[in-house]
């Protein structure tokens, strides 16, 4: 390999023209650069924007939220010495807040179940479907349905499908005062009822994302391995997955900011509250409700933070070892 | 002091200007506490020269009002939009813009509605939650309007729309008591009789459950209505006086005059619909208009579910009773929840300036008995306020609800109108609540610590 320092430095004593500034009488340094202005205007503009908008709207906001959570800003007029609290919302939060360890287990099992359990039955709906049986085209799109459906249509179809006298009561014939079976209003119960209702549409948008994948797999692997004598399932797992490598990194991120940032159903359902507590509406119900606590909320958020860094500094670095290498 | 000078980006420079020395006057007026002679300044100050009297002075006004409702239930918006009709009926020439948001929706975003680009006028709830936004500097006092209708309201109410400066910032205009509703015919056809203690209540619970029936029909899904369970019972139990401490922080949760309200509860907590958590209140009082269920402690609000029907024998057929005398010292109290509803003067309007008059005018309008007939005869839920309304068509329901809150020597707000609304919320009292009907039987000695835990970590009060 050739020295990546003589290459870029290759360049720079060529003369280039526009770039080159002569050294003066006044003995000024000598200045090169390949750019002319026009590159750099260029330059600023495709740069620049990026990076005001990315400070903008994305660093200063969270530094404004970490700030944050060291007040008992409420959002009335500014902020004074007084609003000044240190770690005392994280010290409620970890000792105190009855809400707040239930909604991060919330969270952490929203993770558990579309890892373990929605993602695997999307990945095997495509892998179904993949195999070009009738109808597939139909299958497809039955399960993509709810992908195209808003979240909070989604929550209406599953209040309905859930209530004390809605569908799945009436089918399993629990009608009555005595038997009927609360499955939003439970609260050791409604999280399932929720997970499940998230997971109808989690599914499908697994298997497209995954069918997307499996369609672009050379053909010829399959034959080759069909011929070497090996099964539909040793084929799977031994050619197929592994090939399938970038796409699995895709679901993986995907099924993970899928579960951080769960809120929609929950809330629609009853607000996040009474056994559905989420950290994101627990930030919402905090912050921008009536009550106002900014400060708190900005707490959670940073803890939501924390912990989404986990996931996005593993891909991260996984993206820019396979980019390196 | 909490009036905030901040000078809106957004606004024309003018308006802007304008809302500060308004507030600069505000500020100097705080101090000399000269309250009779603000109006006259605010409009010496506030816009043009050619500006009319104050407030219309009882004359038509022809500007342009903003009004910010929360009147969303089909029958509430029918009667908002006669209302304005006849506002501008009464007045040639004014525009009355209406933008109606669904009421949890304007409940949950209130602070941030006040402190951006409000209406000029707005729904909003008296007590407490009137007193918090004024004491921010979030709206106008309307004390030369209040001048002018006062001998309208009695005392009660008038406490009720008075800021901790002072000053008077809304208008009453309905209010609606808590009390245990039930059919007639129904007790009719098994026989129940009205109880009046605290045993014939529970006797007559059980009774109705043995019939089949739901006895005590709630619905909690929304986390308020659990609230006025637990205000009567405080109220009746330890009184009123006690229930305003614990409301404001100076008597403590972990008190145990609190745990025998939370042990008092757990007798009727059986009687409840098993399904009540995921009930809205509106499923729950269905219970009641089909027949399933026996009683239903609520609002008079709960009349609407009646007329919504569509069949007048329904709302005919509704009755209710004051909650049983418990057999305390505070039963001659007879305290109850009977929140007022209000409208008030937004301060962050950007039109404000410009509108002032008619915003006044339409305060001024909404304090008549006959505009808030209108709401009446559209949400017979809502009983007038003010003391020159024309009773002769209420029906006895409504007569009886007049007379209940007359009768009553003390009348609270309801726990999240009468508290913090940064305690009273979903992530506060509501979740507490929720978390004590879903054991109510086990001691309650480390959720009363958790509430207190939680009012303690809450910021200073600046009310």
């Amino acid at each position: 390999m050739p020295d990546p320092q003589v290459l870029s430095l290759a360049p720079a004593p060529a003369p280039t023209g526009a770039g080159v500034v002569a050294s003066g009488p006044t003995g000024k340094r000598r200045r090169y650069s390949i750019l002319t202005g026009q590159d750099r205007l260029v330059l600023v503009v495709i740069v620049g924007i990026p990076v005001f908008l990315d400070v903008g709207l994305i660093w200063g906001p969270t530094l404004a939220s970490i700030l944050f959570s060291f007040t008992n800003w409420q959002g009335y007029g500014g902020i004074t010495a007084k609003n000044i609290v240190g770690l005392q919302n994280y010290t409620f939060l970890f000792t105190q807040y009855t809400l707040f360890w239930p909604a991060l287990i919330h969270n952490l099992m929203w993770l558990a179940f579309f890892v373990f359990i929605a993602s695997p039955i999307g990945i095997f709906f495509a892998v179904l479907l993949d195999r070009e049986i009738r109808g597939s085209r139909f299958y497809q799109n039955i399960f993509y349905f709810p992908v195209v459906l808003s979240l909070a249509v989604v929550g209406i179809i599953w209040e309905l499908q859930y209530a004390p006298d809605g569908f799945i009561d009436s089918a399993l014939g629990l009608t009555k005062q005595t038997n009927a079976i609360d499955w939003l209003g439970n609260p050791s119960l409604n999280i399932w009822a929720v997970l499940v209702a998230a997971s109808w549409r989690h599914v499908g948008y697994i298997m497209v994302l995954y069918l997307a994948g499996l369609k672009s797999v050379d053909p010829t692997l399959r034959e080759a391995a069909a011929i070497d004598g090996a099964s539909d399932v040793q084929t799977f797992f031994r050619v197929i997955f592994p090939v399938m490598a970038p796409i699995n990194v895709v679901i993986v991120v995907v099924t993970v900011i899928e579960s951080l940032r769960a809120f929609d159903l929950a809330y629609i359902i009853n607000q996040g509250t009474n056994g559905l507590e989420l950290l994101s509406i627990l930030i919402t119900n905090n912050s921008i409700s009536e009550a106002s606590l900014v400060g708190r909320g900005s707490a959670i958020a940073v803890i939501l933070l924390v912990i989404s860094l986990v996931p996005i500094t593993l891909y991260l670095t996984r993206v820019m070892r396979s980019t390196g290498e | 002091m909490a009036i905030q000078d901040t000078s809106r980006p957004e606004a024309p420079s003018t308006t802007g200007r304008r809302n500060v020395s308004r507030r600069n006057i505000l500020k100097g007026m705080a101090v000399v506490a000269g309250a009779a002679a603000l109006p006259s300044i605010l409009v010496a100050c506030s816009s043009t020269p050619t500006t009319a009297p104050a407030g219309g002075g009882g004359g038509a006004v022809t500007g342009t009002v903003t009004v910010g409702s929360n009147h969303s239930d089909p029958g509430e918006l029918k009667g908002m939009q006669a209302i304005n009709a006849a506002f501008i009926a009464a007045n040639p020439g004014a525009k009355v813009t209406m933008n109606t948001v669904d009421h949890g929706t304007f409940q949950n975003q209130i602070s941030a509605y006040l402190q951006g680009t409000p209406e000029d006028d707005f729904t909003w709830f008296s007590g407490y939650r009137m007193r918090f936004f004024a004491s921010k500097g979030l709206a106008t006092p309307i004390d030369d309007v209040w001048a002018k209708v006062k001998s309208n309201f009695t005392t009660g109410f008038a406490t009720s729309v008075t800021g901790d400066d002072g000053k008077v910032y809304g208008i009453p205009v309905d209010y609606y008591p808590w009390c245990v509703f039930y059919r007639k015919s129904v007790f009719a056809a098994k026989n129940y009789t009205v109880p009046t203690t605290w045993a014939d209540f529970k006797t007559l619970l059980a009774k109705m459950q043995t019939d089949g029936l739901i006895p005590l029909a709630f619905g909690d899904k929304d986390g308020w209505p659990a609230m006025g369970t637990f205000d009567i019972l405080n109220l009746r139990l330890n009184g009123y006086q006690f229930h305003v401490d614990l409301m404001t922080g100076k008597a403590k949760w972990t008190d145990p005059k609190v745990t025998t309200v939370f042990q008092k509860w757990a007798e009727i907590t059986p009687f409840h619909d098993t399904t009540y958590a995921g009930l809205t209140w509106q499923k729950a009082a269905d219970t009641l208009v089909q027949k399933k269920a026996g009683l239903y402690f609520l609002g008079l609000f709960l009349t609407s579910e009646f007329a919504a029907t569509e069949d007048p024998a329904d709302i005919a057929d509704v009755d209710f009773f004051p909650w049983p005398l418990l057999g305390t010292q505070y039963d001659g109290e007879a305290a109850l929840d009977a929140p007022i509803d209000i409208w008030m003067v937004t301060a962050k309007s950007a039109t404000l300036q410009a509108d002032l008059d008619t915003a006044k005018a339409y305060m001024e309008f909404w304090s008549k008995g006959s505009t808030q007939l209108i709401m009446f005869q559209n949400q017979p839920g809502l009983i007038p306020a003010a003391s020159d309304t024309d009773t002769s068509t209420y029906s006895a329901l409504q007569k009886k609800a007049a007379q209940i809150v007359g009768a009553a020597q003390k009348i609270t707000q309801f726990l999240d109108r009468d508290s913090r609304p940064d305690f009273a919320g979903a992530d506060g009292m509501q979740g507490f609540l929720q978390k004590f009907l879903a054991a109510p039987t086990t001691d309650t000695t480390a959720l009363q610590a958790q509430i207190q835990a939680f009012w303690d970590a809450l910021p200073p009060a600046t009310v």
